[in-house]
């Protein structure tokens, strides 16, 4: 277990490490859903829910149950299942409490499933041996962390729409442009922490 | 192979999809449970209905034998299956937006198959699409009118009665297995609208006529595998496009290739009721074996001294005998009608002939309101 404070991982994992502008998982749907602010706040939340509970569950489930039983190689089948799980309950939750925020974010809700930023963030978590604090700050500044990006980008997005966008570049190409700018800024922050 | 390490890897995996399994069977248990709602129509408690929340409203009312025209089955893709939801929708979806106009909105018209049953419901659903039901027919004559148009005759079993003012149209089925036989293969329930081409008077009966389009998934159906004897179901009658009964005004019908359909279920029940309205009935056709349903106009034209009758084949090979008119019909109309402001026009063809049609009319005086037209 690296000596660091869950606090400073919980920060690093927002800024310095940013799961999405540093690490680049969790792309598609950062770039399919931030079409407006609500969307991304929708998802960003549900992102950031199913990633606290996958690290907050995942490293018990690893470190009780797949290394004394010697299975760590199923530590993949059973970080799917368990996000699957997760985002299965979230979609319920979603559809009963917000009907718009469940039709705009469609087909992206159930891919939280396979959004590689959260089986990323449980590999990160198991590869630098954290312990359960520890995991859990990186959980939840991970999740924040892809919050703060989605969200940053739609507010972008939507300012966009008003300003003149080279023909070539309008739509998926200005917005792939926007998001590299935005990872530069992020990387200047590069090796300021250290969290493992 | 070492058969603990095995057994391990299996007990680990079943245990920890059981446990994730058994919380979501709780959640749905106290989440996506929505009890029951009540659905209210028309505030009419012969027609309102409970349902188990949960499921969409384009399911619920087809469950309780309304049926509202759907095209796509329920994705949300044709935008027909508008409903007035007066209370418990919520907001409109983004789903739906870009089939609803800025009036639908404003007269809280939404998709039904996108909202979902979640509380109780306040629609107005008009008169016409409640008396909408689900028939099982028998295909009782196939009979080929032209080289690529066949009448289809369905027996109604049951109900064994269908009530519809002509003009309106049925949809009918295209059954699964031959849906899932096809190459591709589809797996969404597929229904195409066809215009009754029988009269009311055969109550037991629904004729459609239907004309062979090449790639056409209901048509090849109908035209390559369909046989008498077959069992099909249709929903109906649906429709805006109908004979106005309550009027005496001189009639002007003009029908276009298959839109010889609903013009033919018009006419005949004029006739068959004894009408004492004028009928002038125009038909367009490209060429002699495209031409059907003219001998029995002819005959009738000799008959009543009220019925005109106007065929024009504009698609004529050298070698055809006939006679008669081979312009397109909108110049037919040009030519026969002199003052249109006093009568009433039926149209049913393709949107090129309507559009046509409309123009003639409209520069012989005839008002907008009273053309009705049915564009396919």
């Amino acid at each position: 277990m690296p000596d660091v404070s869950p606090f400073v991982i919980l920060f690093a994992a927002v800024f310095t490490n940013n799961i999405l502008l540093v690490y680049f998982l969790g792309m598609c749907s950062f770039i399919a859903v931030s079409n407006t602010v609500p969307t991304a706040l929708g998802l960003g939340a549900a992102v950031t829910f199913v990633s606290v509970l996958t690290a907050a569950a995942g490293r018990p489930v690893y470190h009780r149950v797949l290394v004394p039983l010697g299975l760590e190689y199923l530590q993949f089948i059973v970080f799917i299942v368990l996000i699957a799980g997760l985002v299965q309950f979230v979609e319920m939750v979603i559809e009963r409490t917000s009907q718009t925020l469940h039709a705009n974010l469609g087909i992206f809700l159930p891919l939280i499933t396979v959004n590689c930023a959260i089986l990323g963030l449980c590999l990160f978590m198991v590869s630098w041996s954290y312990g359960f604090l520890q995991s859990l700050a990186w959980g939840a500044g991970s999740g924040v962390g892809w919050f703060v990006a989605v969200v940053a980008l739609a507010g972008l997005r939507q300012k966009i729409r008003f300003s003149k966008v080279p023909p070539a570049l309008e739509g998926a190409g200005i917005t792939i442009v926007v998001a590299g700018t935005m990872a530069m800024a992020f990387m200047g922050f590069a090796g300021m922490v250290a969290i493992r | 192979m070492d058969l603990g390490l095995l057994l391990s890897s299996a007990a680990v995996l079943g245990g920890l999809a059981g446990i994730l399994a058994l919380i979501l069977i709780v959640a749905d248990k106290y989440i996506a449970d929505y009890g029951v709602c009540k659905v209210d129509i028309n505030r009419d408690p012969g027609v309102s209905f409970e349902c188990r929340g949960g499921g969409n409203l384009l399911m619920a009312l087809a469950e309780r034998k309304i049926f509202i025209p759907s095209a796509c089955g329920g994705q949300g893709t044709c935008g027909y299956c508008k409903v007035e939801v007066r209370a418990g929708a919520g907001s409109v979806l983004p789903t739906e937006r870009m089939h609803l106009t800025r009036a639908d909105i404003r007269r809280n018209v939404r998709l039904s198959c996108q909202i979902k049953v979640k509380n109780d419901l306040e629609l107005h659903i008009p008169a016409e699409l409640l008396a909408v039901q689900e028939f099982a027919c028998l295909v009782e004559k196939l009979e080929a009118l032209s080289h690529d148009t066949k009448l289809v005759r369905l027996k109604l079993l049951e109900p064994a009665a269908i009530a519809f003012t002509p003009g309106q149209y049925c949809q009918l089925n295209v059954p699964r297995d031959y849906l899932l036989r096809r190459v591709p293969p589809i797996f969404e329930p597929i229904f195409r609208a066809y215009s009754i081409a029988s009269m009311p008077k055969d109550e037991g009966i629904v004729e459609f006529i239907i004309r062979l389009v090449p790639d056409g998934i209901c048509t090849t159906w109908v035209h390559t595998l369909l046989a008498e004897g077959d069992r099909v179901t249709i929903t109906g009658p649906y429709g805006e496009f109908y004979l106005r009964e309550d009027s005496d005004r001189p009639i002007i019908c003009v029908g276009g290739g298959s839109g010889v359909a609903p013009v033919r279920s018009i006419v005949e029940h004029l006739f068959d009721t004894r009408t004492q309205r004028k009928v002038d009935c125009f038909i367009g056709q490209r060429a002699l074996r495209d031409l059907y349903w003219h001998r029995e106009n002819v005959a009738r034209a000799a008959h009543h001294k009220n019925f005109r009758y106007f065929p024009s084949l504009s698609g004529l090979q050298g070698g055809e005998e006939w006679e008669g008119e081979t312009d397109f019909i909108h110049l037919v109309v040009d030519k026969a009608i002199a003052d249109a402001s006093d009568k009433e026009c039926y149209l049913c063809g393709p949107p090129i002939m309507i559009d046509a049609v409309i123009a003639t009319l409209k520069d012989k005086g005839l008002p907008e309101e009273r053309i009705y037209f049915d564009k396919f």
